[in-house]
């Protein structure tokens, strides 16, 4: 499959912080106290690429994703996303414009429609008229294929069509990134398939993204480059075909085995 | 028992009755006000802002009502505050429930899932509206029914406003009493009222406590 490459429009900003990339991180470190979760991670990726990172729980992979739209604040380097610095409490709600992310336990809120959940943020954060926004998210429902489920409550929908109503919604801010943190981890396994299916989709329409899985397969399909991640610092990184059939470090290889395992 | 002595003075307890829902609404009204804004002052990252939340309702719970009533009405004269019977107990209900409410509000915004910020502030939207849209409605169900709880505490509470000269309910049957030497049956009749008054809303918490299981 063919990718647009690096070349997104070079705005001023973007220019002087990074070459084109519409996620860059540089020398990034977190501690949650005396946790250092982060330890200098760099990382680029450009649009349309799709980035998995891997590796055992506690490696930091989610703290990283929650850096790069702002939900955790880091404590030193720095991220540029779509030549926006994340950090910058101006910049920081349209970082989040920019970014969707999807959660583990979907997070959707149960007290509003499957509708209004897709549809409210473009409402109240971009300003869209009532009437554009759902006929929106109606599409976008059709697309991850819930268009009966519109006026039903998260409560009444199993894990699987949650989750795609969780990616629905964040697909509703136009984003042009997307990051997804262990998305199928809590779905029971006949229900991976399909969020999988939805994923996919968006990878093929060129969607910029960075997935913690622990879906090899998925991995192999999708992923452009696979980054393996252990005690906060990126440990390899390879094409998947690489990454999967000829590691090159020990820890990967013993992680790779004990996932491939089970 | 005498009841001609209770009837004769009925309108001395009805207006007691007027008197003590009157106290009892405003400093729920403004008790829920200053409760609510003490609340997000709680969870607010400004240093100065929380500690002054936190020092209010560590003062206000961990003081006798009493003794706030005392203070407001008795102690502030002598600082050159000069307050109305009526002002002072509206003042000290409001400060004294405030603080318990905040602490009640609280404990409804922190039962609501990190994960339901996390995903709204992904999406951008900011500290107003994520409130507003989506902790205040999912806390609400869970925090209604300890806060009528506390309501029906504030409507008996008002009878300490009796030691400041305020003529709620109990003031009003006291000096009937004074007057006819028939305390069994006002008490009675008074312990009736409050009662009428308090046990709708006891029946309105069990049914909310009801709803609230069923949403879980």
């Amino acid at each position: 499959m063919i990718r647009p490459d690096a070349a997104t429009p070079v705005s001023a900003e973007m220019a002087e912080t990074s070459i084109g990339d519409m996620i860059h991180l540089a020398d990034v470190h977190k501690s949650f106290g005396s946790l250092h979760v982060l330890r200098g991670v760099s990382l680029d990726v450009a649009a349309g690429e799709v980035v998995v990172l891997i590796g055992a729980s506690g490696s930091g992979k989610s703290t990283l994703l929650r850096c790069v739209n702002g939900l955790e604040a880091i404590d030193r380097g720095e991220i540029i996303v779509d030549g926006l610095r994340v950090g910058d409490p101006k910049a920081l709600r349209q970082v989040r414009t920019r970014v969707g992310m999807v959660f583990q336990q979907f997070n959707l809120f149960p007290h509003m429609t499957v509708l209004r959940n897709v549809a409210m943020a473009p409402m109240l954060v971009l300003g869209q008229p009532r009437d554009e926004a759902e006929a929106r998210s109606a599409e976008l429902l059709v697309r991850v294929g819930l268009k009966e489920k519109v006026a039903a409550y998260p409560s009444q929908l199993s894990g699987g069509q949650q989750q795609r109503v969780a990616i629905a919604r964040a697909l509703a801010m136009g984003p042009k990134a997307m990051l997804f943190d262990e998305v199928t981890s809590a779905l029971d396994p006949e229900l991976v398939g399909e969020v999988l299916r939805v994923m996919r989709g968006l990878a093929e329409d060129g969607m910029t993204m960075i997935v913690v899985t622990h879906e090899m397969a998925f991995a192999g399909d999708v992923a452009d480059r696979v980054v393996f991640m252990d005690e906060g610092a990126f440990v390899e990184e390879g094409s998947p075909q690489q990454m999967f059939s000829d590691p090159r470090d020990v820890r990967t290889k013993q992680f790779l085995r004990r996932i491939l395992e089970k | 028992m005498d009841w001609q002595a209770v009837w004769d003075s009925r309108s001395l307890l009805i207006e007691g009755v007027f008197l003590t829902l009157e106290l009892a609404a405003v400093a729920i009204c403004l008790g829920s006000v200053v409760g609510l804004a003490a609340a997000l002052a709680r969870t607010s990252r400004l240093a100065v802002v929380n500690w002054a939340a936190q020092g209010y309702i560590g003062l206000f719970r961990g003081t006798p009502l009493l003794m706030q009533l005392f203070f407001i009405y008795f102690g502030l004269p002598y600082l050159g505050v000069n307050v109305d019977r009526a002002v002072a107990a509206i003042v000290a209900l409001t400060l004294y429930s405030g603080a318990y409410i905040a602490e009640i509000v609280r404990a409804g915004i922190e039962s609501v899932a990190k994960g339901q910020r996390d995903a709204a502030q992904s999406l951008g939207l900011s500290f107003p509206q994520l409130m507003r849209y989506v902790v205040i409605p999912q806390a609400g169900l869970v925090t209604l029914p300890p806060l009528v709880g506390f309501y029906i505490s504030v409507v008996k509470d008002t009878s300490l406003a009796y030691v400041i000269g305020y003529s709620e309910l109990l003031r009003n049957a006291q000096s009937i009493i004074d007057r006819t030497a028939r305390p069994i049956e006002v008490y009675l009749v008074v312990g009736l009222l409050y009662f009428a008054i308090c046990f709708p809303l006891s029946r309105m918490v069990a049914r909310l406590e009801k709803r609230v299981m069923a949403t879980r």
